[in-house]
This record gives structure tokens, C-alpha cells and sequence, in this order.
């Protein structure tokens, strides 16, 4: 009976065995396979030997580097900064009564614009040329400040302008999450830390921050996952030669050596993205660590 | 501590301009609790029991009047000034805390002089949960104990900082049957040890009758009646506390007053001196007596017999609702075939409430109510009718 069973379970399990298997597991081992694999060459399916050499070619260019370095910049800058500033937008929707539904919507709204839109909107925001500036820089001169430019000009400059953007898009799916967190925290424990006579700060850090943990946990999670993969925001400001201006991302890198104008080398590509898993499966172990050892239910 | 409110009234402003008017959650409230009692604030949902609640409790403020707790005024005080101690029906236990955590959370809040070290908090905190007996469930958190073992924490960390009251809102309504019986007598037993004043919300007519020394009826934001619970029930003041107190419910008859008889249809039940009217009529399930000669004729529909007890269910068309429930002692044979059943009342399980108004009207003969007796049974008229100067207790200017 239990042999009958476990038959019957397997066959049902089977269409999606068989979607997983065909378009997930075997191009995870077939990039796997290519990583090891030197040389390797799409159109004749050629390659010179096997080895650790397409690791090492990755972890010494400088391209790879420079891309490393500007992720991880780009990851700790943006989780936690969109995630607080998310918090305190959700804190002040939650408490305020009047318009609510509007200043909600509105917060929502970059959550439905396309991002290669919102790119331009930027773009235009913060460019500099010979003939015109921005409107922020239209603002810094306004302050007295002397123009930047931020598409094309000092490395830091094109930074605040990522993360700026990166945090702006990001944020309406925090606020949103967060504000549905807030308001499922029930009434009453408010109220009983009210009659205890609990100071407001203490019932922030004390109940209303352990109640929604399990939210912000998911997502300072998903977000270093999504931040790991910044390619097509990138792209939207800085054009398609990210090398050349010094914004590559780990995934940008990995499409460039694929499609670029350097590309055709499928087995750097795959070395390059085997890393990147390597990066985001350790970081997102070291999250699920810490949240099982914090507080649960 | 005594506890009085003082024509204490909440109105609450229109949500938004389509909502309309104001509403008003308690209507001119007053109310003397004396010190070391229980008292039940009864009614049905929406009638403004919890409203009040959170009145003495402070996280709400009166429209008007005031409340003092002993000799302080306390209606300006916030909450945590005031020494209540607030138990929430769905107990609103900290889940991320351990028991401990959650009974010593009130004392972590005192500051100046009034601070305690960690030990002090902790045999403060064990020494409250040894009173509702979860002395060794304190490494727990909520999740991992039962609905009843929650509810007893709960009532630990109300307890913990010695309120002056102690507030109960709805603390029954989410156990089961079994567990519900228990916890009231343990509520019961946990107020009298402590001595604490005991404020206590319930929708549940049987477990406000139960356990408290007083229960106070409100409808729509008004105080009905106040009274001791069986007070009440036997001497109601008017057709609301009458419906609302008893199971099964009262029977309720549309009748009329007429040259001194009181009148079901053409049945004239019993005297009734006072001037002829049109008047609601409620008698008790137990305040039918069958007898052949009966004065209330009904249609017999069905009789259960349940051990102690025989329900009879009759119909009669003067009635409120569809069927007359009445309940007499099994040894009264009933005959389960005939069409008709015939009734005679005990008056003193009889009210009579004017039309309009639906006051009760009192005949002169009615036994005002004693705690410290076993009520009679069965009060001839003739004997109460040497006690009708007496008239009824007037709790409601206690």
C-alpha cells in the first residue's frame, strides 16, 4: 500500500520534475560543466581541456573586480538604508489618519513604473553636459555648488546616483509589506503596553519591531538577493558599456562576456555566475542563521 | 478600592461625513462599586460594557462626568497612573516573550523610585504566577501553552504590579465550555484572595450570574438595572433586563390590563390591580404551573422529558415568539396528547411592563429581594401582600 502510494506520488510530482529538470537543473550543471571547461566554444562545441583556469581568468580581471566591488557597494548601501527608510514611510502612513489611502498609492506608484523609464527620468534628473544641467545640478548651483556630472563624471557621483535610484525602486514594495505588518500587529497589545504605562520608544523596540521582524527578515533577504542581481537599473543610466564607465555589475559582467561587445566566452560567463551563487547562497545562509537564532513565535 | 463613575458619558464624533450622527457608547453612567467586589458589567455586544471598561482603564476619556478611584480623582490620569490592571479577551500576550518576560514587561516600565532590580521583578513575577498556579510554565512562550494557561498569564501580568482594579474584558470568550467553567471559579477565587476590585465585561448572562456580586445590565449605553445577579433576575425593571437575563429566555406575552385582571387573548392569568393598559406580559420558563383548570390555554407542541426537569412547548398566538418554552419538575405527568395545555402563573415570576415604555409595573405584592434568604419558591400573593409597603429595591441609587 505504502510502495502503491509513494508510485502514485512520484507521478504526480512528475510534470513538474520534469519543467524543473529541463529549464533549471540541467542548465545549472550544463553552466556548471562550462565553467570547468577551457575555451569553450559555442559554435563549433569545442573546448581545449578542463580546469580551474576560467576561475582564475575571472578572479584577476579587473573588470570582474571593479564589478565585485560596485555590487557589494551598491548591497550594503541600499538594503538597509531602503529597508529603515521603508520602515519610517510605513511608520508615519500607519499613524496618520487623513489621506492615507492617497500618500499610499503615491508611495506605491514606482513599484508599477517600468524601470527603464524610470532610468531616463534620472538619467535626465542628474545629467550634465557642455550646453545643459539637470535639475539637481540646476539645484546645486542654485545652492552655490558647481555642477557634477553624475552619468558621466567621478566614480561616487555615478554611485549616489545608483544607489539613489536602486533605493527609490525598491522602496514601495518595502513600504508596502511593511505598512500590511504594521497593521496586522493587533490593537490590544498596544493597549496593554499603554495601561503598563510602556514609553513610546520602548513599545517601538519592544513590541512593534519583535512583531514585525519576521517581515523585515524577508525583506532584507530578498533584498540582498535582488541587489546581487542589479543589471537592467544599471543599464537604464549608465547605457550598455558599463565596463567603459566603471558601473558593471556581477550579472552585467556576466552578460558582457556572453553578448558584449568582449563576449563570446561562455566559460568565463559561467565562471563569473557560478560565483555570484556562491556570494548570494553565503550571504543568504548567514541571514537564515541569524533570524532562527533571533526571536521567533 | 471603591470605584465610582459619576454621570460618565462617551460620545464618539461621526467617522465621516456619510456616517452621519454621533454616537453614544455610555449615556450618564453612574455607579458606586464598593470596595473588594466583583461586579459584571452585562449586555449585548455594541451596548457600550467595554467602552466603559476602557474608561476606568484611562486608554479612553470620558465626554463628561468623572471617575474616582477611593477619594482620587482619577478621570484626567493616563493608564499607567491610575494602578489598573487590564486582562484583553484575546489575552494580548507578547508572543515573542517568555512567560516571564511578559509578567515582568509592566514592571520594567517603573522608573524614579519605584525601580526594581532584575531579582526583585522576577520574584514579583513568580509570586504572581504562583497565584494563577503557572509557576512552572515560565520558560514557555505564548504559542506553546494552552487558550486557559494563557488566559492565567495574562491575569499574571495584570496582577503583577498589585492594581488598585482589576479590569476583565470578555476574559471567557475564547475557551471552550470546560475550560470557561474553570477559569470562572478560578477568576472568583484569584479576586477574593487578592481583595482587588474587580471590574468584569461579558456578553454571557450565566457566567456574569455566576460569580459576581453585582451585576450591572446596559443597553444601547444605558445602565438597565443594577442589582446582586439573582436580584436582578427575579425583580426585573423593565422588558430588557427581563429578556436578557435567564435560559431558556422569557416567554413574552402581548396582554392588556383590564378591570383588574391581567389578560392573554381572552385568559385572564392573574389579578392585576392597577389601571386598565395595554402591557407586555414576560413570565419565567418555571413560572407555569399546568393544571387542568388552568387559566392560559395553549397548544401543546411537545414535551421533553430531561431527568430533574420537563420542558413543555406550547404555542399561543398572543406570544412574541413562535413557541412557549416553560419548565416544571419531571414528576408532574403531562399528558403528551392533548391538543391543549392549561397553565396558571406564579405571579411572582410574572412581570408586567407598560407598553411604551417597558417599565415594569409592580402590583404591591411583589417580595423585595434578599440575598442573605433562599427566595420563596412559589410566594403566595397573600403573604407578600403583607410586605407591599415595602415596594422594590432600588438599587439602581446605590
Amino acid at each position: 500500500m505504502l510502495e502503491k502510494n509513494n508510485r502514485k506520488a512520484w507521478l504526480y510530482l512528475l510534470p513538474a520534475m520534469l519543467f524543473l529538470g529541463a529549464f533549471m537543473v540541467y542548465p545549472l550543471v550544463d553552466v556548471f560543466v562550462y565553467s570547468f571547461e577551457e575555451g569553450y566554444n559555442f559554435a563549433s562545441q569545442s573546448f581545449f581541456g578542463t580546469g580551474l583556469y576560467n576561475y582564475r581568468y575571472v578572479l584577476r580581471d579587473p573588470y570582474f573586480m571593479q564589478a565585485v566591488k560596485n555590487t557589494f557597494i551598491l548591497v550594503i548601501i541600499t538594503v538597509p538604508l531602503s529597508t529603515g527608510i521603508a520602515l519610517l514611510i510605513s511608520l508615519g502612513l500607519n499613524s496618520i489618519k487623513k489621506l492615507k489611502e492617497l500618500y499610499q498609492t503615491v508611495f506605491f506608484l514606482p513599484y508599477v513604473t517600468n524601470t527603464l523609464a524610470v532610468g531616463l527620468v534620472f538619467m535626465i534628473l542628474f545629467k550634465k553636459t557642455a550646453y545643459s544641467d539637470g535639475l539637481i545640478n540646476l539645484l546645486i548651483n542654485f545652492f552655490g555648488g558647481s555642477s557634477v556630472d553624475f552619468i558621466d563624471g567621478p566614480y561616487w557621483a555615478k554611485m549616489f546616483v545608483m544607489c539613489f535610484y536602486t533605493i527609490w525602486v525598491v522602496m514601495p514594495f518595502k513600504i508596502l509589506i511593511l505598512t500590511s505588518a504594521l497593521a496586522s500587529v493587533n490593537e490590544d497589545y498596544y493597549k496593554a503596553a499603554k495601561v503598563d504605562g510602556t514609553a513610546p520608544f520602548r513599545i517601538f523596540t519592544k513590541i512593534t519591531l519583535p512583531m514585525i521582524s519576521p517581515m523585515i527578515f524577508y525583506l532584507v533577504i530578498t533584498g540582498f538577493i535582488g541587489a546581487f542581481k542589479a543589471y537592467s537599473d544599471v543599464v537604464a543610466i549608465f547605457g550598455t558599456d558599463l565596463n567603459a564607465a566603471g558601473m558593471n555589475t556581477i550579472v552585467g559582467y556576466v552578460y558582457d562576456m556572453l553578448y558584449g561587445n568582449s563576449g563570446g566566452y561562455p566559460s568565463f560567463a559561467s565562471a563569473a555566475a557560478l560565483i555570484l551563487f556562491a556570494i548570494v547562497l553565503t550571504i543568504t545562509c548567514i541571514n537564515l542563521l541569524v533570524s532562527a537564532n533571533s526571536d521567533n513565535f | 478600592m471603591k470605584v465610582v463613575l459619576d454621570h460618565l458619558t462617551k460620545i464618539y464624533p461621526p467617522r465621516n461625513k456619510k456616517d452621519g450622527g454621533f454616537v453614544t457608547a455610555v449615556n450618564d453612567f453612574c455607579f458606586e462599586i464598593p470596595d473588594g467586589k466583583l461586579i459584571g458589567l452585562l449586555g449585548p455586544s455594541g451596548c457600550g460594557k467595554s467602552t466603559t471598561l476602557n474608561l476606568i482603564s484611562g486608554l479612553e476619556t470620558p465626554t463628561s462626568g468623572r471617575i474616582f478611584f477611593g477619594k482620587d480623582d482619577v478621570t484626567e490620569l493616563p493608564p499607567e497612573n491610575r494602578g489598573v490592571g487590564l486582562v484583553f479577551q484575546n489575552y494580548a500576550l507578547y508572543p515573542h516573550m517568555t512567560v516571564m518576560q511578559n509578567i515582568t514587561f509592566p514592571l520594567e516600565n517603573l522608573k524614579g523610585a519605584d525601580k526594581l532590580s532584575k531579582e526583585q521583578m522576577e520574584e514579583k513575577a513568580l509570586e504572581a504566577a504562583k497565584m494563577v498556579q503557572i509557576e512552572k510554565l515560565m520558560d514557555r512562550k505564548p504559542s506553546q501553552m494552552s487558550g486557559g494557561q494563557q488566559q492565567r498569564v495574562a491575569i499574571a501580568r495584570a496582577l503583577v504590579k498589585r492594581p488598585r482594579v482589576l479590569l476583565l474584558d470578555e476574559p471567557l470568550s475564547n475557551l471552550d465550555a470546560r475550560l470557561r467553567l474553570q477559569t470562572r471559579e478560578e477568576i472568583r477565587r484569584i479576586q477574593k484572595e487578592t481583595g482587588i476590585t474587580t471590574i468584569f465585561v461579558t456578553h454571557d448572562q450565566e457566567e456574569a450570574m455566576s460569580i459576581t456580586d453585582m451585576i450591572v445590565v446596559m443597553e444601547a449605553g444605558s445602565v438597565r438595572q443594577i442589582g446582586h445577579p439573582q436580584e436582578v433576575y427575579e425583580d426585573p425593571k423593565n422588558l430588557f433586563v427581563a429578556k436578557f437575563l435567564g435560559t431558556p429566555a422569557i416567554n413574552v406575552f402581548e396582554g392588556r390590563i383590564s378591570g383588574g385582571k391581567l389578560y392573554i387573548g381572552d385568559d385572564a392569568v392573574m389579578d392585576a390591580p392597577a389601571p386598565d393598559q395595554e402591557v407586555w406580559i414576560g413570565i419565567r420558563p418555571e413560572g407555569f404551573i399546568p393544571a387542568a383548570d388552568g387559566p392560559l390555554r395553549c397548544r401543546l407542541r411537545g414535551v421533553e422529558v430531561m431527568g430533574r426537569d420537563t420542558s413543555i412547548i406550547s404555542e399561543n398566538d398572543h406570544c412574541q415568539s413562535d413557541t412557549i418554552r416553560s419548565i416544571i419538575s419531571s414528576e408532574i405527568r403531562v399528558d403528551r396528547n392533548s391538543p391543549e395545555v392549561r397553565f396558571a402563573v406564579k405571579p411572582n415570576r410574572t412581570y408586567v411592563f407598560e407598553k411604551e415604555s417597558t417599565e415594569r409595573i409592580y402590583f404591591g405584592w411583589e417580595t423585595p429581594y434578599s440575598p442573605n434568604e433562599d427566595a420563596p419558591s412559589c410566594a403566595g400573593s397573600g403573604e407578600a401582600a403583607a410586605q407591599a409597603g415595602a415596594g422594590p429595591t432600588k438599587a439602581t441609587e446605590a
